[in-house]
């Protein structure tokens, strides 16, 4: 397969950046959007061009670390689909695309397509974790979970924090990861003592970071690899007042 | 009282502001319809012009259209805040953005969408809302007759004398007649609805109204659903319904509005 790639480069976060075109064929369709990139990266450094810097690690579609916006999508045009999980039989031969960083005040670009979403980590930082050691794996009926409420925590806690939720809001908005935070631990035993204190602060950060407010469009969970739905914001929203108003 | 200031200037309670604020503004819709259906009514604005001296005397009503007034402009200026801040948030943007594949576009210009509002609002205050309060409208005149017991509301001066003369002329040929007018009310009103009526001749103010209650319906088909979900409200239960009631709402409130300078245009 044979592609035109218009790629945003920019050497770093004080220069400017823009779109430069490469034209790359014998793309194998079954190789990874990112296994594309590598093999352009290789003819980049062949040619003694310095190659496009990206994220990448597990290649799995499991660590969150694979970014981009393809084609004016995060992850690119394949639904509930990580960058790294995007083959190339996904696109018709000879077809323009266009790959740019996330973008957000809150991530700046650090090179090329690498962008810093260190602000996720500090707002996990402030509360997205139980405090003290949950010990052992308890007998099965010690601690008991009603199923539904277990099964909506895990589905919360599948969020990878890639940032395309950020990415793909029109406000740069990171409601739905942090509300996937927040929701893992208020729906069981074990996030109850640091319930409302945590909902709290990881909010407060999330503010200070500089992401947008939420205006319910739903692009997040739209674009979200992980599906993680905006029942999330709407009890992270119930959380956060709630914590405020019946606080002790 | 930190905790309300911290809460009110979160990201999160904007965000509630907005939805309280515009479900205030989604209930006082209907009211606005249901009470201005009495422009439907064939009495050479009887109904409506009764209707609209209630609407402004009554101290409730008043009271509420305050509150009103003080929604609205608080959902405005929320607005604008958010917008700006949530414009920072991105300072730059994409080359290349398909914001079709994962959002509708009414969720995406409710900004432009309010502002469209917003100009459709202004006229209409100046059109009718000062004209009634500030400037001199014509007068009209209004009677209701207790006949029997009951009250006749009527508009034709006519009808009111030749009941009033027939009852009379009853009582002269047999004096144990008892005349059955017992009262005999004028209302001397103003005529808002003349106003009405020749303001929706001008096809100019007519197509504003249309794209105004467009924007509206639009407005409504996100801001519906979306006042719910940031209450909290968001449940397999209930989203089935809010969304239905959201869709008809925004249907249905800005046609019956729409309506009404069509009616006048038409007539």
């Amino acid at each position: 397969m044979k592609f035109q790639l218009k790629i945003w480069r920019q050497a770093n976060a004080s220069v400017a950046g823009k779109m430069v075109d490469y034209t790359i064929d014998g793309v194998n369709p079954d190789m990874s959007f990112l296994e594309m990139i590598d093999v352009l990266n290789e003819e980049l450094i062949r040619k003694n061009d310095t190659p496009v810097a990206f994220d990448h690690d597990c290649r799995e579609g499991i660590c969150g670390m694979c970014s981009m916006y393809i084609n004016g999508r995060a992850h690119g045009p394949q639904k509930a689909t990580t960058t790294c999980q995007l083959m190339m039989r996904h696109f018709t031969d000879g077809e323009t695309i266009y790959v740019e960083p996330f973008r957000a005040k809150a991530f700046p670009i650090i090179k090329d397509l690498v962008v810093d979403r260190s602000s996720f980590d500090r707002i996990q930082d402030v509360g997205g974790f139980v405090s003290v050691n949950t010990g052992q794996v308890k007998d099965a009926n010690n601690l008991p979970v009603e199923k539904e409420k277990a099964d909506m925590a895990m589905d919360a806690a599948s969020c990878i924090g890639c940032g395309a939720c950020v990415a793909a809001c029109k406000n740069a908005s990171a409601m739905l990861f942090v509300s996937a935070k927040v929701s893992q631990y208020a729906l069981l035993p074990q996030g109850q003592p640091e319930r409302k204190i945590r909902v709290q602060k990881m909010v407060a950060q999330m503010d200070a970071e500089g992401f947008g407010g939420c205006t319910n469009t739903g692009a997040c969970e739209a674009e979200c690899p992980k599906e993680i739905s905006i029942s999330n914001i709407a009890r992270m929203n119930r959380e956060y007042f709630s914590a405020g108003l019946l606080q002790d | 009282m930190n905790w309300f200031i911290k809460a009110f200037t979160s990201t999160l309670g904007r965000k509630l502001v907005m939805s309280l604020t515009g479900l205030f503004l989604i209930a006082f819709l209907l009211v606005h319809a249901a009470g201005n259906l009495q422009l439907f009514h064939n009495d050479e604005g009887m109904s409506f012009n009764m209707y609209t001296v209630f609407m402004t005397g009554n101290p409730i009503i008043k009271t509420i259209s305050y509150l009103l007034y003080a929604t609205f402009v608080v959902h405005f200026l929320q607005s604008v805040i958010i917008t700006i801040q949530n414009r920072k948030s991105r300072p730059q943007g994409y080359v290349k953005n398909v914001a079709n594949a994962n959002s509708k576009w009414s969720s995406r210009n409710m900004g432009i969408l309010g502002t469209v509002i917003l100009v459709f609002l202004v006229t209409h205050m100046v059109n009718f809302w000062a004209q009634y309060h500030w400037s001199e409208i014509p007068k009209k005149t209004y009677y209701t007759i207790t006949f029997d017991g009951d009250e006749i509301h009527t508009a034709m001066k006519d009808t009111v004398q030749n009941i009033y003369t027939r009852e009379q002329s009853m009582q002269m040929q047999n004096p144990t007649y008892e005349n059955k007018v017992t009262d005999i009310k004028v209302h001397r009103v103003k005529d808002l609805y003349k106003t009405v009526e020749i303001a929706f001749k001008d096809e100019w103010l007519v197509i504003l109204y249309l794209f105004g209650m467009l924007a509206l319906s639009f407005h409504l088909l996100h801001g519906f659903q979306s006042a719910w979900q940031t209450l909290g409200v968001n449940h397999r239960k209930y989203v089935p319904i809010i969304k239905t009631v959201g869709w008809l709402y925004s249907t249905i409130i800005p046609a019956l509005f729409a309506a009404m300078p069509l009616y006048f245009y038409f007539k």
